[in-house]
């Protein structure tokens, strides 16, 4: 099945209104969408680092 | 201080059962091996090795058709090539004596020209705080017997290795299938590696893979430690040549010493925690609370079964969300939302959504993954 990586925006926390950067990009596989931890310990986020590191872009945030 | 000098120890009336003393002073009472290091519980390294647990496909079969990872069991992973050989995998309830179940690997596609790159695999990822005690990378480095059953249609000498992390430090082995479609029991002793960096934190410890079928790109001599990422040994049997094949594996245990001892049975729910730390889904699950923000919600904290490795990546299928009165649509997490080794907070967005409002949000599946 074919993806795409997709950005999260960033967010403005309402308990103290500091910009809040997205733990996560998104993996989109059809309808099944999963959250990617910004952490190098997660496999998936090493795949997609190195999915970007092959010069791949991911979709801008919504 | 005086020794006995004995090699075996048994009834006057009978010649079955008794102690065994072989030359290198290791025990067998009534035909059972004894450990010859280490603890006597919690000896198995591997997690599901009687392939019990299948959180993803409740003994579904999956299609390997590609390097990505399938996991047909917990904790197992199978690797295939893409454009090339296709196998499936799948939990079977074929199994031996003292055994309900294995994993079955059958090839569909044959790949029986296998290119350098081609790979076809069965493996299992062990986390490095795991493997602390073995010392893998110091002059201390411990020995260790890793054991399980096989069974294929096909006969021969079959292969796979033990690697570490950075893919430089491989030790390729080998064993015999020789009767078809007939159980036996495999076991292979390995001195430990006393060169390379071997992980003694979340990340992988040893990887071990049983071959199917590997172009010269990942193949060694056997019995050898080597510096090059080695996933099986040369000359081993190609299982992608033949369509239709079978190859089970199951009761697979690696543990400290030089001779492998009974597989240790653990009980379902023991063996489904330890998985849970790499795996597991938490559906389905209601949620409710009162929106805090316009158009966005706080939910509360979901806390996972135990303690992940990582922070998992969390698939989620079928989140919606309700509010007031009206009617479930689906919603997806905003960026405020947190995710960590211990579990997840929620937060919804409902565009609309007042302040005072109440909603109730729904998730059918939400699936954790942190594996290695």
């Amino acid at each position: 099945m074919s993806f795409s990586y997709q950005l999260v925006a960033d967010t403005v926390s309402p308990l103290d209104g500091a910009t809040v950067t997205a733990p996560f990009v998104l993996k989109i596989e059809g309808d099944i969408i999963s959250y990617i931890p910004k952490e190098n310990a997660n496999t998936d986020y090493q795949k997609y680092l190195e999915w970007v590191a092959e010069g791949n872009t991911p979709d801008p945030a919504e | 201080m005086s020794t006995i000098k004995v090699n075996k120890i048994e009834n006057t009336a009978t010649a079955d059962g008794g102690i065994a003393i072989d030359a290198s002073g290791h025990v067998t009472v009534d035909g059972q091996q004894l450990p010859t290091a280490g603890q006597l519980s919690n000896r198995n390294k591997i997690i599901n090795g009687a392939m019990r647990i299948d959180q993803r496909n409740g003994g579904a079969a999956l299609s390997v058709n590609s390097g990505t990872d399938f996991f047909a069991v917990d904790r197992f992973t199978s690797v295939g090539t893409a454009s090339a050989g296709v196998f499936s995998v799948q939990r079977s309830s074929t199994a031996p004596d003292g055994f309900s179940n294995s994993l079955v690997a059958t090839v569909t596609t044959t790949d029986s020209a296998l290119a350098a790159a081609d790979q076809y695999y069965i493996s299992q990822l062990i986390e490095g705080n795991n493997i602390a005690d073995l010392d893998w990378g110091t002059s201390s480095a411990e020995t260790v017997t890793l054991s399980f059953y096989v069974r294929s249609s096909v006969t021969g000498t079959f292969g796979g290795a033990f690697r570490n992390s950075a893919t430089n430090r491989a030790y390729p082995f080998t064993y015999s299938i020789t009767t078809a479609d007939t159980w036996e029991k495999k076991s292979i002793t390995v001195s430990g590696d006393t060169s390379g960096t071997w992980l003694t934190t979340n990340g992988v410890g040893i990887h071990i893979t049983w071959g199917l079928g590997f172009g010269s790109n990942w193949t060694g001599s056997s019995g050898a430690w080597s510096s090059n990422n080695y996933k099986g040994a040369t000359g081993t049997t190609n299982l992608m040549a033949t369509n239709g094949a079978t190859f089970y594996i199951t009761g697979v245990q690696l543990e400290v010493g030089g001779a492998a001892t009974s597989f240790e049975h653990r009980s379902y729910g023991d063996e489904l925690t330890r998985c849970q730390r790499y795996y597991q889904n938490i559906y389905p699950r209601y949620m409710a609370g009162q929106f805090l923000v316009t158009n966005e919600v706080a939910c509360q904290f979901v806390p996972f079964y135990v303690l992940m490795r990582s922070t998992p990546t969390a698939t989620y299928s079928g989140m919606s969300i309700k509010e007031n009165n009206g009617s479930f649509a689906t919603t997806s997490l905003t960026g405020n939302a947190q995710l960590t080794e211990n579990g997840l907070n929620v937060v919804l967005t409902r565009t609309g959504a007042a302040a005072s409002d109440s909603f109730v949000g729904f998730i059918t599946s939400a699936n954790m993954n942190a594996e290695l």
